[in-house]
């Protein structure tokens, strides 16, 4: 039980961080398909970082230059967005997905050079961090509590802050509905969505690094992330695009991401004799009916896809 | 001087969209060798070179055959993934479940063949079908529940896949993750060849499906272009409420769409996976790589279906060509990253018509200025 919870717990993190990211994009109008390609960006950062630091570095340097450096990356990645959504105009589901693309067929093409020019018998796709990897656990009788854990929840309160109680979250989100409102009282929107997707970006990145974390082995830069930036997508519907809501959301989707881990724990669940792919496609299902139930009414920022063009009424 | 009114050339659309995708190509391939420098200076000019290539790495002539007959065996059901994503895209929907659909045809396909020992046609329709059943369950949940096709895509393709590796757990061969081989278990379920192997110095694996595919395409630009359901299809995309108030039935031309782009896909399965060539691993856990690959063959093609037969041969020639990188000092992942750079660069493809436009807007106005004076 305490397995599932804990879990539970860290799949929720991922899935909350990566959907408020998904949150922050959207309200500024710009639908970030690319999310999945930004957390193998951000994940790509964290661990290359947890592999140079010297292995004598304190745990509370090792936390916060990997997160420092996954949101860097996330960041910096999330450009590639911003740059052809925003100035170029250009389809944005089809750019996301090229994101997609590119971050895992790139991550995969560098690790196995980086293992490669060190040892020329390694073609594997992996980073090792598996020392580095303990500081971020602290275990509490049994249950291995991750800082990530907390960092999900002070990052939900200050998105909350940011977007309903300062002039930015709430000049953001008119970009959202109607750009050109917005942009006749003077803001610039082109600014405010480059700002909706870096701070997707930065996000994004985190959310990757807890996802590569999160595993009990090392993880292989080839498999990305197994359509975690889709389940956010559908955490953040099924939250309505708002924050708290996504908060509760990402729980319950992160409890049927972790069963698959841990069904053999637990007597009823093993006595069903089930197949462990229903397990694995578990969390896929329950997002096709939620989004099957939700997605009638949705919430979704007005201009949300449209790019935005000043001369245009 | 003529007196005719004649388009010039650089206004063609079509030729702008040629110029737009042979841009990207160079761009990507640019990129990727960029990278290659990066990774190690010396050999990187011999890889591109060797991506590029592909089958022309061999040196003789019977060999070059026989390896771009290996090609274009993958080449069919790239196309056909792709014409699955051209299709839904004409009509406004974005079927990156294409890999889904493929992963549901070749299920199908398989177990019709290794289970029911039916004959290849019969495993063909089955895997159709299922590739359309897991299309109309996005156009299902788009026309009447309103959920986003690139997300309940992308979830059907996760759920397909753990499907069909239980499924195919049930023929699959005892010592080894793959299924049975069709050459030992049913013969009659691979395609027929028709004598097309000759012209690949025997490659067995070159069969009926190569013509199908190119014939299917040509089928597929007749639908959209010269059809009322073509036109049908196409009103619906651009604007869903306009063809609602001109009579058409909205709903049910979305779930006809991704029907019939997921029997496209699904039967690019079929012409993969009845060829012989491979065998499925029942405990991949990602989605084979088609489906991707169509998007970009689909979009390098200038979202013509007569110009992918050609964008899939190209992108399937350099994923190929991936395999004759220097291993010891590149990864063929390396093709990849060039064919995912192309698919973002197609991004621009709009802008950079655009651009062109209106460079030669200015310049024709610039001219008649000339002219008054």
């Amino acid at each position: 039980m305490l397995l599932l919870i804990q879990y539970m717990l860290i799949f929720a993190s991922v899935l909350l961080l990566v959907a408020l990211g998904g949150c922050f994009a959207e309200h500024s109008g710009v639908i970030n398909i690319g999310l999945e390609g930004i957390m193998v960006a951000g994940a790509l950062g964290g661990a290359l970082m947890m592999k140079y630091l010297p292995a004598d570095s304190s745990a509370a340097a090792v936390v916060c230059l990997s997160i420092l450096a996954a949101m860097l990356c996330g960041i910096i990645y999330s450009l590639l967005l911003a740059v052809s959504a925003i100035n170029f105009k250009a389809d944005q589901t089809l750019v996301g997905t090229a994101m997609n693309l590119l971050a895992v067929a790139a991550a995969t093409v560098f690790v196995k050079a980086i293992n490669t020019a060190e040892n020329p018998n390694n073609v594997s796709a992996t980073i090792q961090y598996v020392n580095a990897k303990k500081a971020f656990l602290v275990n509490i009788g049994g249950f291995e509590f991750n800082w990530f854990m907390l960092l999900a929840v002070i990052l939900l309160i200050c998105a909350n802050v940011l977007l309903y109680r300062t002039k930015f979250g709430l000049r953001l989100m008119a970009c959202g509905e109607h750009p050109q409102a917005a942009d006749s009282v003077g803001i610039n929107v082109y600014k405010m969505r480059y700002a909706g997707v870096m701070l997707s970006g930065l996000l994004g990145g985190i959310g990757g690094l807890v996802y590569i974390t999160a595993g009990v082995s090392e993880w292989k830069f080839e498999n990305g992330v197994a359509g975690f930036g889709f389940l956010a997508l559908a955490v953040m519907i099924f939250g309505q695009w708002k924050p708290t809501r996504i908060a509760l959301a990402a729980l319950l989707f992160g409890l049927f991401r972790s069963l698959s881990n841990v069904y053999t724990g637990f007597p009823f669940l093993a006595n069903l004799n089930l197949p462990s792919n229903v397990y694995n496609m578990l969390p896929y299902i329950i997002s096709l009916i939620v989004l099957a139930l939700t997605s009638k009414r949705s919430a979704a920022p007005k201009a949300e896809g449209i790019p935005y063009d000043k001369g245009s009424r | 001087m003529d007196t005719k009114k004649r388009t010039p050339f650089f206004r063609i659309p079509a030729v702008q969209t040629l110029i737009a995708s042979l841009l990207c190509i160079l761009l990507g391939l640019i990129v990727g060798y960029i990278a290659l420098l990066l990774i190690n200076p010396t050999g990187a000019w011999g890889a591109i070179t060797s991506i590029v290539k592909n089958f022309w790495n061999y040196p003789n002539l019977n060999q070059q055959l026989r390896y771009l007959g290996n090609t274009l065996v993958k080449t069919a059901p790239l196309l056909m993934c792709s014409l699955s994503v051209l299709f839904a895209y004409k009509v406004g929907l974005f079927n990156i479940g294409a890999a889904g659909q493929y992963v549901a045809g070749a299920g199908a396909a398989l177990y019709c063949a290794l289970s029911l020992h039916l004959p290849w046609y019969v495993c063909m329709i089955a895997a159709a079908v299922a590739g359309a059943l897991l299309g109309c369950i996005s156009g299902l949940l788009k026309a009447y529940r309103n959920v986003n096709e690139v997300i309940s895509c992308i979830m059907l393709n996760w759920i397909g896949l753990y499907t069909v590796n239980s499924i195919l757990s049930s023929v699959k061969d005892p010592t080894s993750p793959y299924t049975l081989g069709l050459a030992n278990t049913n013969p009659g379920a691979i395609m027929p060849s028709l004598g097309i192997n000759k012209l690949f110095t025997n490659n067995r694996y070159t069969t009926l499906a190569i013509p199908l595919a190119i014939l299917i395409a040509v089928l597929v630009w007749l639908v959209l272009s010269k059809t009322r359901l073509g036109y049908e299809l196409k009103a619906t995309g651009m604007n869903k409420n306009a063809a609602k108030y001109a009579g058409m039935r909205e709903k049910y031309n979305i779930i006809l769409t991704m029907g019939i782009a997921g029997a496209l896909a699904g039967l690019g399965a079929a012409m993969f996976y009845l060829s012989g060539y491979e065998q499925w691993s029942v405990t991949q856990s990602s989605v084979p790589a088609m489906g991707f690959n169509g998007i970009a063959a689909a979009f390098l093609g200038g979202l013509h279906p007569i110009g992918t037969i050609f964008s899939s041969f190209f992108i399937q020639q350099i994923t190929d060509g991936g395999g004759y990188v220097d291993m010891t000092m590149y990864s063929s992942d390396i093709s990849d990253f060039i064919s995912s750079l192309i698919i973002y660069l197609c991004g621009f493809v709009l802008f950079f018509r655009q651009f062109m436009n209106s460079r030669l807007n200015r310049r024709d106005e610039l001219k008649l200025k000339g002219g008054d004076r």
